[in-house]
């Protein structure tokens, strides 16, 4: 069935982006995602504009991580104290990223800047969450006990203060940092950054597993709200109507997602996660290097992106 | 007096001979909406050649061109280059007000219809349709098989949105004729406008203009003007959207 998106201006099939935005819901359950790096690149794919595709995904995501967040605060599983310190970084940085957005969209430089985010970034990261799976896993099979956690440099930092729930007493100023950065890459590159985020703040932050699924979720719904309505006000780029269809196959996806990864042990869960996002950033990576098949693209100046 | 009555007279008569023949279409559609299930369309061109006493007896074989343009915009081509071993945009030129969607269609090939230079001078054929680019701070158009210009048209082309056909145009009887023409599903919104040129024995004698519109309408109409003039709400309608629908699933999936 094809359905005309009002705002991307072209027909797509309902039932195959119902079907990627199940998909990615699915692996966005599985992992405790909001799966944003997964949805722009496939929605790029099937010929959507990346402007139109990183502005509607926005509100996908806020929609995945509303359901997910509503669930651990449930399970009081969320740290309101951590929420609120990070989301003052976190909007911040989420306006510092549409604003960025909307420049490079004026240089005709924002595709590039966009596929070059993804390569470093998730690379990176992907490389970085494998071979960390990767230790887990012998370790394991060794039967040898995890390292001991140590403070670090981020535990001598001033303006110290005490989050309750997670049982930890921090210096705000990395949080915001955090928050900051987290924000600013998401409005670029359309995604909620929980896949940086939840690693960031176990391992340099030292945030409990306890709260820090709930938490991060909390951020990345406020913030992806806030580029919604940023990316709406400022670029009119967002199609309700697509997001629409992305919400629902991806609440649904997300469900039996969170089912299959109970059965799935936390290492192997990590190794796969980190192979996905390496070859999301591989296959950007390729695209940027091999000559493309057409040098030339045009762009209509004017509303459409 | 006499001589001002002379003049009228005269040109009554060279009028008259200029417009030997009457040009007479109609469109299938004039308004061409664009609903949730548009995928594309054809619509269809009709119309007759009327001579009438003036017409010279032997002038029976007629061509015709058809041209239709779509609303005007700017549009930049832009070229990628290899800079430190990956592809990026490196220089691009302005195409100033050109139609976003263009077709040329005839009964047989252009070079056949006409010669070179009127086919130049009535913009037969895409390599001679005007297509104003900014170079530097002049406005001209370059040579057809300019780098940004083929590749601009390679590209619309490529999208369904300029085409040249010169066996669309079909004459069911030596005046009668009609043509097809597509819209691509990504037809970009606005006004079309149609020109009929007609040729006998390669010589320009006259033209006929006529119009359809494309619109948006309904939903899509109302999703795309929102989201226009009133950023603010429409960015808050899809906010509420979002929450509502991951408010929904939280509890349609409750477990406990």
């Amino acid at each position: 069935m094809q359905l005309y998106l009002p705002i991307a201006d072209l027909p797509v099939n309902v039932f195959l982006v119902l079907a990627m935005g199940a998909a990615v819901g699915f692996v966005s359950g599985m992992f405790g995602i909001g799966g944003g790096f997964l949805m722009t690149p496939l929605l790029i794919f099937i010929g959507i504009t990346p402007a139109v595709a990183v502005a509607s995904v926005a509100s996908h995501i806020a929609a995945s991580s509303f359901s997910g967040a509503l669930s651990y605060w449930r399970r009081r599983a969320i740290d309101p104290a951590l929420a609120s310190v990070l989301l003052c970084g976190g909007v911040t940085g989420t306006a510092l990223g549409v604003w960025t957005f909307t420049q490079l969209r004026a240089l005709g430089q924002l595709d590039l800047m966009i596929a070059l985010s993804y390569v470093v970034l998730l690379s990176t990261v992907g490389s970085l969450m494998f071979s960390e799976g990767l230790r887990a896993l012998m370790r394991t099979r060794r039967g040898a006990l995890p390292p001991r956690r140590t403070h670090n440099w981020i535990h001598g930092l001033p303006l110290k203060m005490r989050f309750k729930r997670s049982k930890i007493y921090l210096s705000v100023i990395p949080v915001v940092v955090v928050g900051i950065m987290i924000g600013f890459i998401g409005a670029i590159m359309g995604i909620g950054g929980g896949f940086i985020l939840v690693p960031i703040m176990i391992y340099l932050l030292r945030v409990p597993t306890s709260t820090v699924i709930g938490t991060s979720m909390v951020l990345t719904l406020v913030t992806m709200l806030f580029a919604t309505l940023l990316h709406a006000v400022t670029n009119h780029l967002v199609d309700a109507v697509l997001a629409l269809i992305l919400m629902v196959g991806g609440v649904t996806g997300a469900q039996f997602g969170a089912r299959a990864g109970q059965k799935i042990r936390g290492e192997q869960l990590r190794l796969l996660l980190g192979l996905l996002i390496l070859s999301v950033g591989v296959r950007f990576a390729i695209e940027l290097v091999i000559q493309p098949s057409d040098l030339f693209t045009i762009r209509e100046l004017g509303v459409n992106g | 007096m006499m001589r001002a009555l002379l003049a009228i007279v005269l040109v009554l008569l060279l009028g008259g001979a200029a417009r030997a023949e009457r040009l007479i279409v109609s469109v299938s559609n004039h308004r061409v909406t664009v609903t949730p299930n548009y995928s594309g369309e054809e619509l269809v061109l009709f119309g007759s050649v009327e001579r009438d006493a003036t017409t010279p007896a032997d002038r029976t074989a007629y061509d015709l061109v058809v041209t239709v343009m779509g609303p005007r915009a700017d549009m930049v081509t832009r070229r990628k280059e290899r800079t430190f071993g990956i592809w990026i945009n490196t220089d691009y030129r302005q195409f100033l007000q050109v139609p976003s969607y263009l077709a040329l269609f005839a009964n047989r090939p252009f070079d056949a219809i006409t010669s070179p230079e009127i086919a130049r001078r009535q913009q037969i054929g895409l390599n001679n349709v005007l297509l104003t680019q900014r170079v530097g701070g002049d406005y001209a158009d370059v040579v057809p098989n300019d780098a940004f210009r083929s590749a601009f048209i390679r590209l619309r082309t490529q999208g369904g949105l300029y085409r040249e056909d010169a066996s669309a145009v079909t004459f069911l009887t030596p005046t009668l004729f009609r043509t097809g023409i597509p819209l691509p599903a990504e037809v970009p919104i606005g006004t079309y406008e149609i020109e009929i040129k007609l040729f006998a024995n390669g010589a320009f004698i006259g033209k006929t203009e006529t119009a359809f519109e494309i619109v948006k309408v309904g939903f899509e109409q109302f999703v795309a003007t929102t989201a226009r003039q009133n950023g603010l709400i429409y960015g808050l309608a899809t906010a509420a959207m979002a929450l509502m629908t991951g408010w929904m699933a939280s509890i349609v999936f409750r477990k406990d």
